[in-house]
């Protein structure tokens, strides 16, 4: 009886998810209030639902009963998260708010399911990442001159960085995270969002080559910096944002050429140098070759996605807990295992969606500065997605980074609240300056 | 204007940055849906996946029959519910069928996702999840014969060795046999003991697929081969008086039992299996294209199968010494094949030198008859030209009809084929006994195979009749 319902469920969750995501691209298209005010209303319903329905089959499978009040703390969680951009921010765009929900309702669902204490974990950092992000805009508006600490943002990402390759902590192979007491602590997480400031602040007014030079020796700076401490996605990360912004800055193709030019011979070269790049490569290749070793992730990976198919095998039916790092760089594969391929392809239209809102907002912008910042922002965003799904589905060779705002780890999360209430703040910014000029 | 104009640029970048990451993001989804509508199959097959085991739970594993209808394997569930797994013909088709406990093989494992799913009735499949009862998985119908395995097993007798049979024109696999066995009815039971003989004679290996042995005379088909690639039109003219010995720069060949053949060309040369001339036909032939014949006929990759296999081994550079081109001429040396990828070659010369994938599972169905897929016979690709299939095929028949395999001459069938008798090593003087080929009778029915007798004697005394048996059995 246990697995009808499961069964059941989980084609109503895709169906619930699949409007949703319709209701989210319908959006893009209507600029009439009215037609807005609807949409959000459908969408909170959904939300609710799927939130309910998830935290229900979990309930029934598990028979625990602390999925009662998970349930109410995360339905807090997220009138919470809505009603501080209704109230306080009220011209935010809102439906980029029920997108992050929507993300985050998935993660409510699924880390429960891998693994208990860390989704417990995980809701906590959900409030303390929204507390702090939430001033945020507030900040934005009261600092006029957010552009002149140029030199500070480049200068504190690099020692960072710095620090991170000199003193990080090892795990799976990367130096990522440094000891902060009972915590540990992901520099590269936040130095994403400095390096844009960075990036912004320089090339905004001044796109000299002599000025370009500059900038790029410091970009590539970071991204070396990565590459030694074997953070290969942030690399990635951080080197396809910057040649966004500067051929956004520039308005010049060739420099976009340039930059993948030089970027494929680092790539290669990278690949002759380092084995662990090679191990990465044949990992990715021929996984089934080498699944006793290098290969063992990315076989769980397509093992559960395989098995899982286009409707899943159910929650708390798969065996998603085989998959090392689930709950952080291969949850995208726990998802699809036991919610569905077609659920799977959903989360990848919401985050296109998310991605084109932050897009369209930075061609809104005004202000070269701003614009240039929520651009980068998004290409961040955008680029991580790519790379943890490409990854995981064995469409690239896997990097380990994190799937924002799904995955477990408060690094990611804090950092990702953050790229999202500045992307806000921007936005209110430039809604002001209209607001000012009408009047 | 001015104004409008620079917007109108910075459309165009963002027009590209927006476009870019959409298309990006739907190759990424087309890259999902590929996997998961075509490549799924393997990874849910994967013996690493241990989510098939999770089904169980749910499906009462389906039965295996042989092509010709015989139950091959079941799952009896008893008044507890207690479930048991019984193979009626015990150690007949061990290697071939496997075993479902303690880990997986053979078709077990193989097929293991078509019997632990149920495409029974939707509608009774619910009903059933409603009251709690087990739904039955689908049979799975093989492509396996049991007229020609009993007639392998039996003819192997107490040898250890392999016999492995094929239908040409289709790939499905009609014997596979390997010797030493075991029970699979009692496998749980006798899996520790297995497992101390498996140091000495390696019950649970599949000899079949996975034995690696050193190929003798049966190699000449791929000498003979090279040879003719390498003299287009000219091949007809070789000519060996051969002394039963021959010495070239310190190195000897010398011919079974140091037989003198006489005066011979390529055909009589393969025909009577002839080292001498093989060993200084071999010396003529350029060691790098021939390395890229022999992988382009299965050497150094793996084979077509979907049980695990073994890689044949061949290889000649220009620095290979003398001694070693003559050794590996005649397969010796450090040349090692399976007894699959001998049988695979034999079927696609009966093919006319196009190879048909390997198929073991011919179709399923749900536990009320009803089909659920039936597996279409797939081309490999071809392995030799139609001529170059012709010669082989007029050679190969040339050894039955006055060669070393004369005993395989009958009534029922035309025969063609080579026998082989490999050294095991340097050190010892014991031999493994081979034969592979094929034989059509005059419907135009087709068997290819090969067989492999561990340290008995020459081919023809001890691989031959085995190779009989089964086509006696399969084309009477």
């Amino acid at each position: 009886m246990n697995n009808l319902i499961v069964q059941v469920s989980k084609i109503v969750l895709i169906i619930l998810f699949a409007l949703f995501t319709l209701e989210l691209f319908s959006s893009l298209r209507y600029k009439k209030n009215q037609l807005l005010k609807f949409i959000l209303i459908r969408q909170r319903i959904l939300m609710f639902l799927i939130l309910l329905l998830g935290n229900a089959v979990s309930y029934t499978q598990t028979s625990k009963n602390e999925f009662i009040l998970l349930f109410l703390i995360e339905c807090l969680f997220l009138m919470m998260l809505i009603k501080i951009y209704n109230i306080f921010y009220q011209k935010a765009n809102q439906i980029l708010i029920h997108g992050i929900s929507m993300l985050l309702i998935i993660s409510f669902i699924i880390l429960p399911r891998l693994n208990y204490g860390k989704s417990i974990k995980h809701i906590i950092f959900c409030f303390i990442a929204l507390v702090i992000s939430s001033f945020v805009p507030l900040i934005m508006q009261k600092i006029q001159d957010l552009k002149k600490y140029k030199w500070f943002y480049g200068g504190t990402g690099i020692v960072l960085l710095l620090m991170v390759a000199i003193l990080g902590a090892t795990s799976h192979g990367a130096k990522l995270s440094l000891p902060l007491g009972p915590f540990s602590f992901q520099p590269s997480e936040f130095v994403k969002i400095t390096f844009v400031f960075f990036t912004a602040a320089m090339l905004f007014q001044d796109t000299s080559f002599k000025n370009v030079v500059v900038t790029t020796i410091f970009a590539a700076l970071h991204v070396l910096i990565l590459v030694a401490s074997n953070d290969l996605g942030g690399g990635f990360i951080y080197f396809f944002t910057y040649l966004i912004m500067l051929y956004v800055a520039t308005k010049k193709v060739s420099y976009l050429g340039i930059g993948l030019f030089f970027g494929s011979g680092a790539a290669l070269l990278a690949y002759r140098l380092f084995s662990h790049v090679r191990i990465r490569v044949l990992a990715w290749k021929d996984p089934f070759s080498v699944i006793d070793g290098a290969g063992y992730q990315i076989s769980q990976s397509l093992f559960a996605i395989g098995t899982g198919g286009w409707f899943g095998l159910g929650l708390y039916e798969g065996m998603p807990d085989t998959i090392p790092v689930a709950c952080e760089d291969f949850v995208f594969s726990a998802i699809s295992e036991e919610m569905g391929g077609i659920f799977a392809i959903c989360l990848i239209f919401l985050s296109i969606g998310i991605f084109l809102m932050i897009v369209n907002i930075a061609f809104r912008i005004k202000n070269q500065f701003y614009k240039l910042i929520a651009l980068g922002l998004g290409t961040v965003y955008g680029v991580q997605v790519f790379i943890n799904i490409g990854g995981v589905i064995k469409f690239i060779p896997s990097t380990g980074v994190t799937l924002p705002f799904v995955s477990y780890g408060g690094s990611s999360l804090l950092s990702s609240f953050m790229i999202i209430a500045i992307i806000q703040g921007l936005y209110l910014m430039d809604h002001e300056k209209k607001g000012e000029k009408n009047e | 204007m001015n104004k409008k104009t620079t917007r109108k640029n910075e459309n165009k970048e963002f027009t590209l940055v927006t476009y870019s990451f959409f298309i990006l993001f739907l190759v990424l989804i087309a890259y999902f849906s590929f996997f998961i509508i075509f490549k799924s199959e393997t990874a849910i097959n994967n013996p690493y996946n241990k989510r098939q085991d999770t089904f169980e739970k749910y499906i009462v594993r389906g039965p295996i029959y042989s092509a010709d209808g015989k139950l091959l394997a079941e799952t009896k569930v008893a008044e507890d519910g207690k479930e048991e797994r019984s193979y009626p013909y015990a150690n007949l088709f061990a290697h071939a069928i496997g075993y479902a406990k303690n880990g997986k093989a053979g078709v077990e494992s193989i097929a293991n996702f078509n019997l632990l799913r149920s495409n029974t009735f939707i509608a009774e499949r619910i009903l059933n999840q409603v009251k709690g009862i087990q739904n039955l998985g689908d049979t799975v119908y093989t492509t396996y014969s049991y007229e020609a395995q009993k007639a392998a097993f039996d003819a192997l007798g107490s040898y250890k060795g392999a016999v492995i049979a094929i239908d040409p024109s289709t790939g499905k696999i009609l014997a596979m046999v390997s010797k030493p066995d075991f029970n699979p009815n009692s496998i749980v039971k006798d899996w520790d003991s297995l497992l101390s003989l498996d140091g000495k004679d390696s019950v649970l290996i599949n000899r079949a697929t996975q034995g690696s042995y050193a190929p003798g005379s049966v190699f000449k088909i791929f000498t003979t081969t090279e040879y003719i690639i390498e003299n287009p039109g000219k091949y007809q003219q070789f000519q060996y008086q051969c002394e039963g010995v021959t010495t070239v720069q310190g190195s000897s060949i010398q011919c079974y039992n140091k037989y003198r053949h006489g005066n011979e060309d390529l055909e009589e040369a393969f025909a009577n299996s002839c080292n001498c001339a093989f060993s200084h036909l071999g010396l003529t032939l350029n060691p790098e294209d021939f390395t890229k014949t022999c992988t382009k006929l299965l050497f150094n990759k793996k084979l077509p199968t979907a049980y695990p296999s073994t890689k044949s081994h061949f290889e000649l550079t220009e620095r290979s010494s003398i001694s070693s081109i003559m050794e590996a001429s005649i397969g010796q040396e450090k040349t090692t094949v399976s007894p699959l990828h001998m049988a695979l070659i034999s079927a696609a010369i009966a093919n006319d030198g196009m190879l048909m994938q390997t198929q073991v599972i011919d179709h399923t169905t749900n536990a009320k008859e009803v089909g659920v897929t039936t597996i279409k016979s797939k081309e490999y690709g071809r392995l030799f030209t139609n001529a170059q299939a012709t010669i082989l095929q007029e050679y190969m028949r040339e050894v039955v009809l006055s060669g070393t395999a004369k005993s395989l001459g009958s009534k029922a069938y035309e025969a063609y084929g080579k026998t082989g008798s490999a050294q095991v090593s340097d050190s010892s003087n014991d031999t493994h006994s081979w034969f592979t080929g094929y034989a059509i009778d005059s419907s135009g029915k087709k068997i290819a195979l090969a067989v492999i007798v561990e340290k008995s004697g020459s081919g023809s005394e001890y691989a031959v009749p085995i190779a009989k048996k089964v086509f006696d059995a399969y084309l009477k």
